[in-house]
């Protein structure tokens, strides 16, 4: 309550607001992928799930995105059939 | 068993130069061996932070292009022996020495020095990675502005791609009056923000620069704040156990205060 109303009021110290910042824009920093190491991750993860399932490599999309303060690597992978296991 | 350093920073003006010569005077002091390279080609300036700008005759370009051994080169310490310069080029650029050329001379350098210091230019490039390409431990210098903070981590994570994992921080310029009153990140922060094991923490201190005026490291001056934290960086780099220092921040108002218990902390 004191808090929000401290934001509200502009009063917060800067300190925590560098701070509070700083968290945010390194996750998006710390994620911005090169090309290549998402191409190898792709490679990996049809490699992981391939043992499990049947899935279509060229319909598949991997990306990150950042929505607000949090990054997630989000996959889209049409799964065409499941490999029996013993 | 000799270590091979590197100071670095990421963003340029956040010390780099003025820990370099200050860790390699205070490991001086101690008795060590110790030899700083300057790899910022083109804009060099640990020699005039050491007091040797006049002594110069050959530079780490003439070493690595073969035409004076790096014996010749190595300029040594007016007052501290066992402290030796290798200074860089004023003129030539930083493309001028591979990380190839870099690693020989630490392995040269190793054999003869307890420790081999290497100040590296600010920035990402080719001189990053050639001052880097021969240490077994960086160094990342940063301060508590966001600015540094970010490029201490863009750094940071330069570094564990070269694979070099043995990372310490130093968080330079503090001014202890400014942290207390929630306007300046402190070492916690920094902390959580990085995740890096913090070896020192340098106030701010108009020491630094008029020891610099007259090319004379802070570290031995005991008087001065700054000079105390060095001399517990350079402790710590020799493996003791010192722990953090506490600021002098009081005023002689909140001294009294506290004198007669009327002040909370």
């Amino acid at each position: 309550m004191l808090d929000s109303l401290k934001r509200i009021f502009g009063n917060e110290k800067s300190g925590k607001v560098a701070k509070k910042r700083l968290q945010m824009v390194l996750i998006q920093d710390r994620a911005s992928v090169s090309p290549e190491v998402m191409a190898k991750l792709r490679d990996d993860i049809i490699q992981v799930i391939s043992k499990y399932m049947v899935i279509d490599k060229t319909d598949m999309e991997i990306s990150l995105e950042s929505v607000d303060d949090s990054v997630a690597l989000v996959a889209n992978i049409p799964v065409q059939n499941m490999r029996h296991h013993k | 068993m000799s270590e091979v350093i590197v100071v670095t920073s990421g963003k340029g003006g956040v010390g780099k130069s003025t820990t370099t010569a200050n860790l390699g005077v205070g490991l001086a002091m101690r008795g060590k061996k110790v030899v700083l390279i300057d790899t910022d080609t083109g804009l060099r300036n640990l020699d005039l932070l050491l007091g040797l700008e006049n002594r110069i005759m050959y530079d780490l370009i003439d070493v690595v292009e073969g035409r004076v051994e790096i014996k010749k080169a190595l300029v040594r310490h007016k007052k501290y022996e066992n402290l030796q310069l290798l200074p860089t080029s004023q003129v030539k650029d930083k493309s001028a020495v591979n990380p190839a050329d870099l690693m020989a001379l630490c392995d040269e350098l190793r054999k003869e020095y307890d420790f081999v210091i290497i100040d590296c230019p600010a920035g990402i490039e080719q001189g990053f990675q050639t001052a880097i390409a021969g240490a077994d431990t960086a160094i990342v210098v940063t301060m508590p502005e966001v600015s540094a903070v970010r490029d201490a981590d863009k750094i940071i994570g330069e570094l564990g791609r070269s694979e070099k994992d043995n990372i310490k921080l130093i968080i330079n310029r503090i001014r202890p009056a400014m942290v207390d009153s929630g306007e300046m990140m402190d070492m916690d922060d920094i902390n959580d923000i990085l995740a890096i094991k913090c070896i020192g923490q340098v106030p701010d201190d108009i020491k630094v620069v008029t020891s610099a005026n007259r090319g004379e490291p802070v570290v031995g001056d005991n008087d001065s704040q700054a000079g105390k934290a060095y001399e517990n960086i350079v402790g710590r780099l020799l493996g003791e156990d010192i722990p953090f220092m506490e600021f002098e921040k009081e005023g002689f108002f909140k001294k009294l205060m506290k004198a007669f218990k009327l002040s909370k902390d």
